[in-house]
């Protein structure tokens, strides 16, 4: 009984996490790249002449994508067109499940994950769900019976398979640190202390490999500066021929998209749920003071350090976003063909030679 | 191009970081602002419809006919202006004065907006300094073309722009308009 109610509250935190950090990146998107370009931003949407800095902009939006017409090109493939956008979501939705926002959990005797699914190939089955994403795009591109839909699908295909690529070689430096695949060892394994002080994040020890998929994780959310597959100003895209919720359906994927990046960058480099020093027991400072800390405190702790952890990664990928140009199609193949990829290449060697060095795997 | 702009990502992260800084000094004003600071401003923009911004004193706006003393168009009718009028937006019909010291006076004086370029060339053309362009009001926009045209009524009820580089007439709304 226990189990059941863990698991259902694990699940459903993952999901308003999610579901709620991609509705909202929304306005976090109209705000930020406002205050970046000193601007103002939306903030006129009111009811009973509240504001709130805008935030009703998004429950606006909705109100306007589903009371749109849903509009569908006479000779589109039925059931892929209107299955198109469910994929997309879908997959960016499931893609969190894998990724733990906390230690273990202490009810009575019995300990519980606190990650919506305990799985010994945690990092391979997000990037499972991230490459099924690209699914969704082809689908709609193909059967919306039109070129340039057709040709978004093509370059969405090539971009993700080029980024997946970097992705897959980038995060081998980490699994070769910490000899798991499971994500929870993963974020345990970056509690140790460099030195006695320093904790030992993945941006510390594999700052190549943070760099290579923080740009390969941004190219996999087909956002700018790798929007080839939308490219606005010259083929609209993938979804040209999508109108109302289901158009919004494919941009909620790429703020989804954006939050589980987020969150595997948070989990493989910036040390998870990790707080500096904070052990199960309580903080423990280098110099020797010890704080003893309740359970279900540090269990807070953790878990609101994961979500801040988050936040800072989406307002770095948003302020990338905002700030450079959208690459050339050629130039972003030669982005990661000719560099991410063999560069990941060298991070696999120069950790294997380091891990040598300083004798076998550190965990 | 140096190696460090073929490498790309030194020229990224400088980017970034000049965003970023724009990000958090116009953040602080926000913050400051929210916190009773008058003076901080975080944005350069201007909120429209609440906030203007003082307009030019030479700025060309709508037109108005200037009036006697006794409230009569100081016009006399010589169809100058809609002779150079490269618009063709200005339509009088004349007709005598009672006072037998002047000679004419407009029955009818229409200018539509509609076609009006506003080069000014009217208010330069006139020799009595009838018609003038200094009114400050710039939103006159209609749904229809008839709702345009402004008659020599509407044209003589408004004032000069105010010494604070605001309208003081309110926008006159042509009967014609429908909406």
């Amino acid at each position: 009984m226990l189990d059941v109610v863990v698991a259902i509250g694990c699940v459903t935190f993952v999901m308003m996490f999610v579901l709620n950090l991609g509705g909202l990146l929304t306005w976090v998107e109209r705000k930020q790249s406002a205050i970046m370009q000193d601007r103002i931003g939306a903030n006129r949407a009111s009811i009973l002449g509240f504001r709130v800095m805008g935030l009703f902009h998004p429950l606006a939006d909705a109100i306007k994508m589903l009371t749109k017409e849903d509009f569908r090109p006479a000779r589109a493939d039925r059931l892929l067109f209107g299955l198109a956008p469910f994929v997309s979501v879908f997959f960016a939705l499931v893609a969190f499940a894998s990724i733990p926002f906390g230690d273990t959990l202490r009810i009575g005797d019995r300990e519980f994950p606190l990650q919506a699914v305990t799985l010994n190939v945690g990092v391979l089955y997000v990037f499972a769900m991230l490459s099924l994403g690209v699914y969704g795009v082809m689908m709609a591109g193909w059967s919306s019976a039109n070129n340039y839909a057709l040709l978004g699908a093509q370059r969405a295909a090539a971009l993700m398979i080029t980024a997946e690529i970097a992705i897959g070689a980038s995060i081998v430096g980490v699994i070769m640190v910490h000899g798991s695949l499971n994500m929870q060892d993963i974020v345990r394994g970056q509690g140790r202390l460099l030195a006695g002080w320093l904790p030992a994040w993945g941006i510390l020890t594999q700052p190549l490999g943070f760099i290579l998929f923080l740009t390969a994780g941004i190219a996999a959310t087909k956002r700018i500066p790798f929007d080839m597959p939308e490219g606005e100003s010259e083929i609209i895209g993938y979804f040209v021929e999508y109108s109302g919720m289901k158009f919004g359906m494919f941009a909620m994927a790429d703020f989804l998209e954006t939050v589980v990046i987020a969150g595997m960058t948070t989990a493989l480099f910036l040390g998870g749920w990790q707080v500096p020093w904070l052990l199960a027991d309580g903080v423990h400072f280098p110099w020797g003071t010890t704080v003893a800390l309740p359970h279900l405190v540090v269990v807070g702790l953790q878990v609101g350090a994961f979500a801040v952890k988050v936040c800072v990664m989406i307002f770095v990928m948003m302020l990338v976003r905002w700030t450079l140009p959208r690459f050339r199609y050629d130039q972003a193949m030669r982005l990661g063909w000719l560099g991410l990829f063999p560069l990941s290449i060298l991070n696999i060697v120069l950790t294997g030679a380091v891990l040598l060095l300083i004798g076998g795997q550190a965990s | 191009m140096r190696f460090g702009q073929r490498f790309y990502l030194i020229e990224a992260v400088q980017g970034v970081l000049l965003t970023a800084g724009h990000f958090f000094r116009n953040m602080r004003a926000h913050v400051a602002r929210a916190l009773g600071s008058r003076t901080a401003r975080g944005a350069v923009t201007v909120q429209y419809p609440e906030e203007r911004r003082p307009y030019s004193p030479r700025l060309r706006s709508l037109h108005r006919l200037v009036r006697r003393e006794d409230g009569s168009p100081r016009c006399v009718a010589c169809m100058m202006c809609e002779t150079v009028c490269p618009a063709r937006c200005i339509y009088i019909v004349a007709t005598e004065h009672p006072n037998p010291e002047i000679e004419k006076v407009p029955e009818r004086f229409d200018i539509d907006l509609g076609k009006c370029v506003f080069c000014g060339y009217c208010v330069e053309a006139c020799p009595e300094d009838a018609i003038r362009m200094d009114t400050g009001i710039l939103e006159f926009s209609s749904y229809s073309r008839r709702g345009m045209i402004y008659t020599k009524e509407m044209l003589l009820s408004l004032e000069p722009v105010g010494p604070d580089g605001r309208p003081t007439s309110p926008v006159p709304i042509p009967a014609s308009r429908t909406v």
